[in-house]
């Protein structure tokens, strides 16, 4: 088992474990950390894989988060079997709409769109009554998740909902590695490199990365679905640029083209975050605790170009492909 | 004489203000090695993009089994059947040399949007890859990263590539440039293979390439087309002497 395998193996096994400690703060915490590691992942298909560098994925996140605080009734549980595929089909709706209409530009052009729609959706949001303006809404009832009238999972308790997350986060794992791996996985990396190329091989650009887009967008639906299920409200700030950055962030901290790099990422940035704040630690300065994760960040970038994922590779041996030797 | 597959027609490319193709017409057949010569910014380069899609034409026009392709995709030319390689060597890098004309091949998929399959797991695909690898001789180094192999294996894996997805007619610039005399020597070898089932046009400036290889010989000179004809009417052609063969001998001697 290569050394990047038994790390990840021995993670997992870390969080299957770590509820046993019986720590609600934690629980919580990582459920938050394994919604954000899948929003994460949703993304590093379009930066890391198929080399489109979105700074509007908030949208899509938000956009779920909003859709399932509003269609839920108030007084009693949505079904999770009817809202989950609806508020995912919203978000690859919205996807694609956008998507039809940035990837006509490329590179910084490409950049500037995707924020620009995120930032439309983000004032539609704040600004009118929809929903419930800058002080969002409240989703007092989580939704039932129910097999046959019984209910094996009480998104309310925060156990199960850690274990549903954790799940969920694995099945999308496992859903992009083996959508990576067949052919339109393998044509996005290509279209990644060398674009000229692929459609000079007979590859037509636009359906690919349209269809990544897509794909990036529903899963950041999920994300967004669960988020808005753990904090039961959501405010215009899921839709923010600050949170399309951050997600970017977590990307480049854990390292981008591997999936396992955005889990890396996700939990990294968070549980930094609550390090530089912690007051027990730093007193005063707590309170100034972005500076403390920037300064990491920036040392990441300089001295791990590959990420905190990188870290496990030096240990492998390399299969890196050597610049020519003619 | 075969009738030829792709037929160019008064090919104009404008720039701004500078027209790098001046009404440019050619042909090529299968079995037909059709070599472009010409002194540097004589606009070979531009008509290989033009030719493939990468460029619009500004005026012209290009058919394809008497089909009007002018305004075609590069992507869309190359499922008709134009295969081409690039002057920079344009291979998958991380990818070995397998997975790069798998990728090639697999464009010929009829079913691209099916997501859970593994990309390795088509065995028609696969088996493509290999062939166009053999094609080559660099079925050897089916496992070797592409960024690994030499310069001239990788200009060969190009063409593997481009064979991989199964063109009629191959637009090949500059194929030998960079390349030791055992490497072109070998190259020019393996394009007479090719040449027997398909067509190829070819920029080259490596003259003892072109005449050992070329079935007809096109000149340029700044945009258009000077002469055209069999090697040898085209070696003796005062005109293209004067121009371009001729100072080149100069040069050299």
């Amino acid at each position: 088992m290569s050394v990047t395998r038994a790390t990840l193996v021995a993670g997992l096994i870390c969080l299957l474990l770590a509820p046993l400690t019986g720590a609600t703060f934690y629980i919580q915490l990582f459920s938050k950390i394994m919604i954000l590691a899948i929003f994460a992942m949703s993304l590093d298909l379009l930066v890391g894989y198929t080399g489109l560098v979105s700074l509007g994925h908030a949208a899509y996140f938000g956009a779920a988060g909003y859709a399932i605080a509003l269609i839920s009734p108030k007084y009693h549980a949505a079904n999770l079997w009817l809202t989950l595929p609806l508020v995912m089909l919203i978000s690859a709706a919205l996807a694609l709409l956008i998507g039809l209409l940035v990837l006509r530009a490329a590179g910084v052009y490409f950049i500037m769109v995707t924020l620009a729609f995120a930032q439309m959706l983000y004032y539609l949001f704040h600004d009118t009554k929809l929903g419930g303006g800058s002080d969002g809404i409240y989703l007092y009832v989580k939704p039932e998740l129910s097999v046959a009238g019984i209910k094996p999972v009480n998104l309310e308790n925060p156990l199960h909902f850690y274990y549903f997350v954790l799940a969920l986060m694995l099945a999308v794992y496992f859903l992009l590695r083996t959508i990576l791996a067949s052919p339109f996985g393998r044509a996005l990396v290509g279209l990644k490199v060398n674009e000229q190329r692929m459609r000079s091989l007979g590859f037509p650009a636009a359906p690919y990365k349209l269809g990544a887009f897509v794909l990036a967008g529903t899963l950041a639906g999920l994300a967004g679905y669960l988020a808005a299920c753990q904090f039961g409200f959501v405010n215009p700030e899921i839709l923010s640029w600050h949170y399309s950055g951050s997600v970017l962030m977590m990307l480049i901290l854990g390292g981008m083209g591997r999936l396992y790099g955005a889990v890396i990422g996700a939990f990294a940035f968070v549980l930094l975050q609550e390090f530089f704040a912690s007051q027990a630690i730093f007193g005063a300065l707590a309170k100034h605790w972005q500076l403390g994760v920037g300064v990491f960040i920036v040392l990441v970038v300089l001295l791990l170009p590959k990420g905190l994922a990188g870290l496990l590779e030096p240990l492998e041996k390399r299969r890196e492909p050597r610049t020519g030797d003619a | 004489m075969p009738e030829p597959v792709l037929k160019a027609n008064g090919l104009t490319k404008r720039f701004g203000g500078l027209t790098a193709l001046n009404d440019v017409s050619l042909q090529l057949a299968p079995g037909e090695v059709h070599a472009l010569i010409g002194p540097n910014g004589a606009g070979k380069s531009t008509l290989i993009n033009v030719l493939s899609g990468d460029l619009p034409p500004s005026a012209g026009s290009i058919r394809f089994h008497g089909l009007e392709i002018a305004r075609y995709s590069p992507d869309q030319r190359s499922r008709l059947g134009i295969g081409r390689t690039y002057q920079q060597t344009n291979v998958f890098a991380a990818f070995d040399a397998l997975e790069n004309c798998r990728l090639a091949a697999q464009s010929r998929e009829p079913h691209p949007f099916n997501l859970f399959r593994r990309a390795d797991s088509y065995r028609s695909v696969t088996e493509a890859a290999k062939k166009a690898l053999a094609a080559v001789g660099l079925d050897h180094r089916a496992t070797t990263v592409a960024g690994a192999l030499s310069h001239g294996e990788q200009r060969q894996l190009e063409i593997a590539m481009s064979l991989a997805t199964e063109p009629q007619v191959l637009l090949l610039d500059e194929p030998i440039a960079g390349m030791g005399a055992e490497e072109s020597a070998h190259m020019i070898r393996l394009l007479r293979r090719i040449a027997q089932g398909h067509g190829v046009l070819l920029v080259e400036h490596d003259m003892d390439a072109v005449f050992a290889l070329a079935t007809v010989l096109t000149v340029m000179v700044n945009g258009c087309v000077l002469a055209s004809g069999p090697p040898e009417e085209i070696r003796s052609n005062p005109e293209v002497q004067r121009a371009y063969l001729g100072s080149a001998e100069n040069a050299d001697g």
